[in-house]
């Protein structure tokens, strides 16, 4: 029952910060409301006991890409431009093609009877095995995420960098 | 008595449609961006869902699986609020539909 009700807060959570973050005009306040979804989700891991990975969700998403999603907004000026319609032009199709997904999925869903009578696995993730199996199974692709993190960050910074005047008079 | 797995898989399913709405509605780049990784997410609650509910859940694959998977959403998102920014010193613009040249 305590369950219950701690997955029914989360998910209105997630989902009221997602549909805010998608609708509201201002986008400070869009960007706040995304970072309160990911919160709720990060919050939902921790109830299906993925500890680890709640945490990683609340430091990377939380913590990380909001604050470079708020910097991004007030470095290109999205907060004080107000004027004209918020959606594109044909929003419409958009709507449809969700819709449309969304039937979609949620029809497959519900029509896999196996998969609702799936019991809940008393299921622990302690740190100390992470570690092992990240430390031996999974070495590879833990190297190859460091190296991927790397070329992020310096394509990132390259990308974003203030081009030399001389060389590019249209750019400021 | 324990949430069933259907309501997480109908949870990640709201979520990614609201994303993808967003995503292909709006025409800010930033709230595109945000879309998306709400898409993202939604696919990560999938993983942590079937791993909780599979019949060995120690073997972590899909916590694993989820792990990998933030440091490549947090890497995209990094790329990719660099190129919205270097796209708007080039347009004077974070709107999609004023990205409509490929002259620069």
């Amino acid at each position: 029952m305590l369950n219950e009700i701690a997955f029914l807060l989360c998910a209105s959570l997630t989902l009221a910060g997602a549909v805010a973050a998608m609708m509201l005009r201002n986008l400070v306040h869009c960007a706040l409301c995304a970072a309160g979804a990911f919160a709720g989700l990060a919050a939902i891991y921790l109830q299906l006991s993925a500890e680890f990975a709640g945490f990683a969700q609340f430091l990377v998403y939380v913590g990380a890409v909001a604050i470079l999603i708020v910097f991004t907004i007030l470095l290109t000026r999205g907060a004080d431009i107000q004027t004209g319609r918020a959606g594109s032009s044909s929003s419409w199709i958009g709507l449809l093609v969700a819709g449309l997904v969304l039937a979609c999925l949620v029809g497959s869903i519900m029509s896999s009877p196996g998969l609702v009578r799936l019991p809940a696995q008393t299921a622990n993730a302690p740190v100390q095995k992470i570690g092992e199996q990240l430390m031996n199974q999974y070495i590879m692709p833990l190297e190859t995420m460091g190296l991927l993190l790397t070329a992020a960050l310096l394509g990132g910074v390259v990308i974003a960098m203030r081009e030399p005047a001389k060389a590019n008079p249209s750019a400021r | 008595m324990t949430t069933p797995l259907a309501n997480y898989l109908i949870l990640a399913a709201l979520l990614f449609v609201i994303g993808l709405a967003g995503a292909l509605t709006r025409r800010n780049a930033v709230l595109v961006l945000i879309g998306l990784e709400l898409m993202f997410n939604a696919a990560n609650l999938n993983f942590i869902a079937f791993w909780r509910f599979n019949p060995h859940p120690e073997k972590l694959t899909g916590l694993m699986f989820v792990l990998f998977s933030i440091a490549i959403g947090a890497a995209e998102a990094a790329v990719g609020l660099a190129l919205i920014i270097a796209v708007y010193r080039h347009r004077r613009s974070a709107l999609m539909d004023q990205f409509n040249s490929l002259k620069g």
